[in-house]
């Protein structure tokens, strides 16, 4: 409301014309995609065209893995026995033999792996339940505070804190074949940044395990948390209430029909949540373990792909676009009262 | 001859010069209102001269600083700040930024608060920069300078802002006014002076103002040395027309009215300098008390919008209940045998967590919910909407086809807020003068003593004469071939006249010269315009109440009389002499003015020539005119009737000029009762005064009628026929009366012959006989019924037949119809006509009726106006556009956007409108479309996570998501996108319907949009799990741990989303690509770098990409496979919906890219096939014509 007129006359010789441009006119080049059956057909085609052979290599990749997975969470288990006072139990035999037949040829590296189902290792209690900064650094092992209620034993810190650590899965696995003892390596089996970075090597255990309350399996205190393969496996914690963790590697192949005995020291308590414990050997290949749902996915969609494409042809051809007409248009369908 | 809308007849000051005029207003006398100075509302006291006065210093009255900005540096922040946070999206986020640094936060408080400060910060600069501006255009205003007595007679430059209550100001010629001002005196001897209020009422007129006469002697600075005066008056208020105090001035008291008051922001013009004591200042100022700010407005796409804000809180809520509620359950059994999930420790654990307390952690866990699934929020939607408005209205203000170079005024989009509202205007309301027609006339036809003088064609002959001769080119060409600037010889102002008979001095050879040379004198010396010689060139140029009145200056000049000079008393004319052939002057005294108004519909002036004979002189509507003429002036009476029926018909202003000689005897017994009549202070003054005027103009002689065209303004029947075509109903409200806006609609093809018109009058004989008695009861009852009888018969008209109908209703009726218990009724018939008009209405029945349409209808209602009288209808309208013409900045100081000319309104609406209607819809349907993707993952992610509220993804993937990798292309998109381009927009009007149906932004879209981001959500998550657990993922024997998965997952989600919105885009620039694969390119630098940083603040993201996921196979694999799979269902739909069932602009992209666009006939038959039958407009005038043949071509097809 206030005058402006001043100021606009005063600015009045210079012309207030907007400038040409093809920007501020909104005429930029531009490409225009509109979805043509022609393009239509073709994008559905060519998706499928592409698919369907990644899916073939993806499957042929998965079914070239070998993988033997054995539950043994209830066969290790004397039936008679109230199964959580026995495995919390000190004094019992916790030693299992299993015996697993390779199906077919397992080329070296045969990964092991530990298999969990049911538990959570997601949970927003346990994941956080850590202290980043007390694992990489020695200085730091005061930090506990996340760790509640691991943090400390005798007011004295426990390193590494946090109920991921201490629920450390402690299940052992020794193999042998026609009484040969295979070795298992358990090098490299965590990533290299957990080694390098996220874990100190200076960083030694310490009041571990020595509450009241054993979770799972212990450390030794001599050697760095760095060179602690397992519990780095470990502590990357898995996204889904079933996940596999990597426990080793037997560096030799497996024939087919060969007879592995494992002796399994069953130690971790998965029955107080009802879960399931699973030992799993497999081979990879580029696309990891066995998994047949990608390739068959990709198979699938690739499938539904052409499905559709041959389908929008037939459509295109039954039923040509009534060119330009607007009947079906919601006002012609409805026409006002005007 | 009626100015615009003059329905504060009795307010508007003239050229009074004091001893001739009637002065029906303004000079107050003591009795009436003077009575009440001292008393409540009437308590200002003015020292003049004495500013710094002890006694003045006590009243404590504000000083002249005047500030439109919303904040100070000071309130700032807590007042920006507290605006943001009114949003209740914005309080949410700042409830939940609060609650992350309690221990319920499923993330880190850092990343939750920064996205807020970022969203916040950039709404705040936004407001911070609109304030700044305002804050600078305070300061040009409050330093301007202005003469200031600063005591001993001395006057010195001031800044406006410095000034205080009583002081003396000088204002020199062409300055503004910098308070509002008691006029004491000025460079004329009786203190009067000319103002322009074009800032104030958007009249361009000059008003004339006049100090008192006891102050007027004082014009020269030392006079005032020791000039002491006390005033007393109103206190400040909003009302510009009326003023009420008194100067007590060497002892005695004088009163004071609006005629001495300069109001702040008008100019002083054709006076060389004035004196004022200062009365109001600053805020208290008459003009800024009016300044009410306008109501902000919002759109109903925003209104919408909030809704479905609530709607998903709706969602939110319900999944973190349910949530909840299995959390609950979960950890209620974690102690239970079977369910004992000790790694967590639930014996020692925490409220949040203790399955002894389980409906506390389930409650606690319900607050952790709704921070985790604030992601199904778009907390950016607002700020991103804000942002997209202002630069879609810059690319409003820049649009070089709404630039109107006569004027040099680009288009100007004052709020942005409401851009999109232009595609969806159901109803136009439209001012008539200045808006749809130019508001300066043209003097183009005369008839004289019986002959039609005047070859010029109107505007609407011509459009008449077009469609006649060819009929098809309407349909066909949409360009305006020749602007209808005819090249007339003539280049003047006002005057299109053209007829050798009488121009350049040769009507002395025509049969009735005598009559002829009366005529012209008439027109020269009957008005009360005022000369303004130019020095230089000698020429003569005209100030004038109205157009028509310097319409008539004009020709009379052009014709070779060229009133030059006038004085108090007299007229000075130059004009030919018959006899010698040569240019004499000749003076005119001026003994009365009898004014123009509404009842009297005529001015007449009395004059005494040189001869000493005294003559009346009048002009006047034929209406009143032809009742008067004497037995003698009848000669011409049957010629000039039918001439001024064919200049009505052709859209002409007409009025019929005649004079009277008077004898000396009967002027004197005249003046004496009128003046009598004048100085009357009595209510029935003006009553009188008018008796006593009617006897004296009788038996008159007709001299002949003149036609004045109202020019329609260039392209106004084309953008009409447009508006028409996109189906939008066009109402004018309009203060003329009846037959004029009968002729503009006709000349704008709002009416056709053919059109069944119902008139809904007052004006009927039963009426007009019930006025003259006195009982107002009984007429306001009989008006009543009659308005309520005449628009049930029009309903019962308009029920029984399928022909188009206009609906004319006057003022006085609509007064009626407008009541709460008609307003319904008349709505019902007016929107079941083809055209509305309105006639003789007032600015508040001009809002009324917009108002009656918006809540009537719930329909977009846009009003469209120039002058102060609009402003009402602009604010009430959803949209107001103000015309940026002739009348002044106050229709457009209260529009949302200003437009030059009505044909840009064409632009704006089809063009503009349409594009940010698509824009803002597809842009909000986006965002909502985005979250819901996001935010579903993360609940999906819970379902296996035991609903523990650990979010699936790292705190800071969280946190970007929405302000980095997803906002730019949803923010070009709203800026840049086009279904079609401007010239398809314009050529194929019905687009429009898109947005006035409201089609793009339905709820069945939004839905269906979430519903796409929910089956997004649900392809991404599982296929992602499925596809990477439990077995490992790459050739090491790794497996995929929670960081792998995630981060996975997050990225598919943002492939998916942007490549979501490529296939949405309908105008692909250089600009989307960057934003829509730069955002995915960023995602991924991202990655990079956040791992590089030390895991302190990378944690589980450190190295991954480098580490994990580059070198791993099965993470592109997967990517591709869950990016095709996602986006599979919306390309098919999108396909099948574009080939089998395309909405309007799909129909129109196919018409373009089958390069049928350039085929004028297969073109019109979509357009044709696609308008519902137009009822208004040429296209609809020419279909009428050709209707048979029209139908039986349609049943051929």
């Amino acid at each position: 409301m206030s005058s402006g007129e001043g100021s606009s006359q005063s600015s009045s010789k210079k012309s207030r014309q907007p400038k040409y441009s093809r920007f501020t006119q909104q005429e930029l080049p531009a490409c225009k995609p509109i979805l043509t059956p022609g393009l239509v057909v073709t994008t559905f085609i060519l998706v499928g065209v592409i698919f369907i052979p990644i899916g073939l290599l993806s499957l042929s990749a998965s079914e070239r893995v070998v993988e033997i997975v054995d539950r043994y969470d209830e066969d290790c288990i004397p039936s008679d026995q109230e199964k959580t006072a026995f495995i919390q139990s000190d004094k019992t035999n916790k030693t299992c033999v299993r015996s697993l037949t390779v199906p077919k040829k397992m080329q070296h590296p045969v990964y092991i792996y530990y298999q969990l189902d049911n538990f959570y290792q997601n949970h927003r209690r346990y994941v956080k339940s850590r202290s980043d900064k007390q694992l990489r650094n020695p200085e730091n092992e005061d930090l506990t505070s996340p760790c509640e209620p691991e943090a400390r034993v005798d007011n004295k810190p426990i390193v590494p804190c946090g109920l991921v650590a201490w629920s450390l899965f402690n299940d052992t696995y020794g193999f042998s074949v026609g009484g040969m003892n295979l070795s298992v390596n358990k090098k490299d089996i965590a990533w290299d940044s957990d080694k390098n970075y996220k874990f100190g090597s200076k960083v030694y255990p310490k009041n571990f395990q020595q509450g009241s309350l054993i979770g799972g399996g212990k450390l030794d205190e001599k050697i760095p948390l760095s060179e602690q393969e397992d519990l780095l496996v470990w502590m990357r914690t898995a996204a889904l209430p079933s996940f596999r963790k990597l426990y080793g590697r037997i560096e030799q192949d497996l024939e087919a029909n060969e007879m592995i005995t494992v002796v399994i020291q069953n130690n971790y308590n998965a029955y107080a949540f009802g879960g399931k414990k699973k030992l799993v050997l497999s081979t990879t290949t580029w696309i990891g373990g066995k998994n047949s749902f990608l390739g068959l996915g990709y198979i699938t969609i690739g499938g539904l792909c052409l499905f559709i494409a041959t389908t929008f042809i037939v459509m295109y051809l039954i039923k040509p676009r009534p060119y330009g007409d607007p009947s079906y248009l919601s006002w012609n369908r409805n026409p006002p009262g005007n | 001859m009626a100015p615009k809308d003059r329905n504060r007849d009795g307010k508007k000051k003239k050229l009074h010069f004091s001893k001739i005029y009637s002065f029906r207003c303004g000079r107050g006398g003591f009795k009436e209102d003077h009575g009440s100075i001292g008393g409540p509302g009437f308590s200002r006291v003015v020292y003049c001269n004495e500013p710094a006065d002890f006694e003045a210093g006590l009243r404590n009255y504000p000083g002249n600083y005047v500030k439109s900005t919303k904040y100070t540096v000071a309130s700032f922040f807590p007042k920006a700040l507290f605006e943001q946070f009114r949003r209740v999206a914005n309080f949410y986020f700042l409830v939940v930024g609060t609650l992350a640094f309690t221990p319920l936060a499923p993330y880190s408080a850092v990343s939750a608060i920064i996205p807020l400060i970022i969203v916040i910060g950039a709404s705040m600069v936004k407001e911070g920069i609109e304030d700044w501006r305002r804050q600078q255009q305070d300061m040009e205003v409050n330093n301007r300078k202005v003469k200031v007595h600063h005591g001993d007679g001395l006057f010195q430059n001031t800044e406006w802002k410095n000034l205080r209550v009583g002081d003396i100001v000088k204002v020199e010629k062409d300055e503004f006014f910098p308070a509002d001002l008691l006029l004491l005196s000025s460079s004329y001897d009786d203190a009067v002076c000319y103002v322009e209020t074009m800032n104030l009422d958007g009249e361009t007129n000059l008003k004339l103002k006049q100090g008192l006469e006891v102050t007027s002697f004082m014009n020269e600075d030392v006079n005032y040395k020791d000039f002491k005066a006390l005033v007393k008056c109103e206190d400040p208020n909003a009302n510009l027309y009326t003023f009420v105090g008194s100067m007590e001035f060497e002892e005695q008291q004088h009163p004071l009215s609006p005629q001495q008051l300069l109001l702040r922001d008008s100019k002083l013009r054709n006076t060389d300098y004035i004196y004022g004591s200062v009365i109001f200042t600053g805020h208290d100022t008459k003009v800024i008390q009016n300044s009410t700010d306008p109501p902000s407005k919002r759109s109903k796409i925003e209104k919408k919008m909030d809704k479905i804000i609530y709607f998903l809180f709706g969602v939110l809520f319900t999944i973190a209940f349910v949530g909840s509620i299995y959390f609950g359950i979960v950890t209620k059994k974690d102690l239970d045998k079977g369910h004992n999930r000790w790694y967590l420790r639930p014996d020692s654990a925490k409220i949040f967590f203790d399955p002894k307390r389980a409906p506390a952690a389930a409650t606690y866990h319900f607050l952790t919910a709704l921070m985790l699934y604030s992601y199904l929020i778009p907390i950016s939607l607002y700020v991103s909407i804000e942002i997209v408005k202002v630069l879609q209205s810059m690319f409003i203000n820049q649009d070089i086809h709404m630039y109107y170079e006569e004027t040099d005024k680009p288009a100007h989009a004052r709020t942005s807020n409401l851009n999109e509202e232009l595609g969806q205007v159901d109803t136009i309301l439209s001012d008539k003068t200045g808006t749809l027609t130019c508001n300066s006339m043209e003097f183009i036809k005369c008839s004289v003593a019986g002959t039609a003088y005047g070859r010029g064609v109107t505007e609407v002959e011509r459009a008449m004469a077009k469609r006649n001769g060819s009929p098809l080119m309407v349909n066909g060409k949409d360009v305006v071939e020749d602007s209808p600037k005819s090249a007339t010889k003539s280049s003047i102002k006002g005057y299109n006249f053209d007829d050798e008979r009488i121009a350049d001095s040769n009507w002395v050879n025509e049969l009735h010269a005598d009559v002829i040379q009366k005529f012209c004198r008439l027109l020269a010396v009957c008005h009360t315009a005022i000369p303004e010689m130019d020095e230089e060139t000698g020429k003569v140029s005209y100030e004038a109440e109205s157009p028509d009145e310097a319409a008539f200056v004009i020709a009379a000049r052009e014709l070779g009389f060229e009133f030059y000079r006038r004085t108090q008393t007299t007229v000075s004319v130059n004009e030919l002499d018959t006899s010698s052939g040569k240019k004499i002057e000749r003076e005119y005294k001026l003994l009365n003015v009898l004014e123009f108004n509404s009842t009297r519909k005529r001015m007449s002036v009395i004059v005494k020539d040189e001869e000493g004979k005294i003559l009346l002189l009048s002009k006047g509507a034929d209406s009143v005119m032809f009742g008067r003429l004497g037995k003698n002036g009848r000669e011409f009476e049957d010629q000039t009737r039918e001439h001024v029926n064919e200049y009505a018909d052709a859209g002409l202003r007409t009025l019929l000029l005649a004079y009277r000689v008077l004898s000396e005897e009967e002027y004197k017994i005249f003046n004496e009762k009128f003046l009598e009549a004048k100085n009357l202070v009595t209510a029935d003054r003006e009553a009188l005064i008018d008796e006593v005027t009617e006897t004296i103009e009788q038996d008159l002689i007709l001299l002949g009628a003149t036609a004045v065209e109202d020019k329609l303004q260039p392209g106004v029947p084309e953008c009409i026929d447009k508006l028409a075509q996109a189906g939008i109903k066009l109402w004018v409200l309009t203060g003329d009366k009846m037959e004029t806006a009968i002729n503009i609609g006709f000349a704008c093809s709002l009416l056709r012959q053919g059109m069944k018109q119902i008139i809904i009058t007052l004006e009927t004989p039963e009426i007009i006989a019930l006025e003259k008695g006195d009982d107002k009861n009984a007429i306001a009852k009989a008006s009543r019924q009659s308005v309520i009888q005449q628009i049930t018969e029009g309903k019962a008209q308009v029920r029984s037949s399928s022909e188009a109908f206009a609906l004319i209703i006057d003022g006085k009726s609509l007064a009626y119809a407008l009541e709460d218990d008609t307003k319904n009724l008349f709505l019902e018939l007016a929107i079941s006509c083809a055209s509305v008009i309105c006639c003789r209405s007032s600015p508040k029945q001009k809002a009324l009726v917009t108002r009656l349409v918006k809540d009537g209808t719930k329909k977009t209602t846009l009003a469209i106006g120039d002058g102060a009288n609009d402003v009402g209808m602009l604010q009430e309208a959803d949209i107001g556009i103000g015309i940026s013409g002739v009348e002044g900045m106050q229709a457009v100081m209260s529009s949302d956007v200003a437009i030059a000319q009505f044909r840009f309104l064409e632009r704006l609406l089809l063009v503009h409108g349409h594009w940010c209607y698509r824009r803002i819809s597809s842009m909000i349907c986006y965002f909502f479309y985005k979250n819901v993707t996001f935010g579903f993952t993360v609940f999906l992610y819970e379902a296996y996570a035991s609903f523990s509220a650990q979010p699936a993804y790292n705190d800071w993937f969280l946190t970007l998501y929405n302000i980095f990798f997803t906002s730019l292309p949803v923010i070009a998109l709203g800026v840049f996108d086009q279904d079609v381009s401007a010239r398809f927009c314009l050529k194929f009007p019905m687009l429009y319907q898109e947005g006035v149906q409201n089609l793009l932004f339905s709820w069945r879209r939004i839905i269906g949009w979430m519903l796409n981001g929910v089956c997004s959500a649900v392809i991404i998550f599982f296929l992602c799990t499925k596809a990477l657990d439990p077995q490992a993922f790459n050739k090491n024997g790794k497996v995929a741990g929670f960081a792998v998965l995630g981060t996975t997952m997050y990225t598919c989600v943002v492939w998916v989303v942007n490549c979501q919105m490529a296939l949405a885009v309908s105008y692909f620039t250089l600009i989307q690509h960057i934003f829509i694969w730069g955002g995915i390119a960023l995602w991924y630098l991202f990655l990079l770098a956040y791992g590089a940083i030390t895991p302190k603040y990378s944690s589980t993201a450190y190295k991954l990409f480098i580490e994990a996921l580059a070198p791993a196979p099965a993470f592109w694999i997967v990517t591709i496979f869950v990016v095709i799979s996602a986006l599979i269902p919306y390309f098919c739909y999108n396909a099948i919906q574009m080939r089998f069932f395309p909405m309007y602009h799909g129909m129109i992209q196919w018409i373009r890219r089958e390069g049928r666009s350039d085929d004028p006939e297969y073109c019109n038959m979509v357009r044709q096939r696609s308008i519902r039958p137009t009822t208004v407009g040429f296209t609809a005038r020419s279909m009428a014509r050709t209707n048979p043949l029209d139908g039986r071509k349609q049943n051929h097809r």
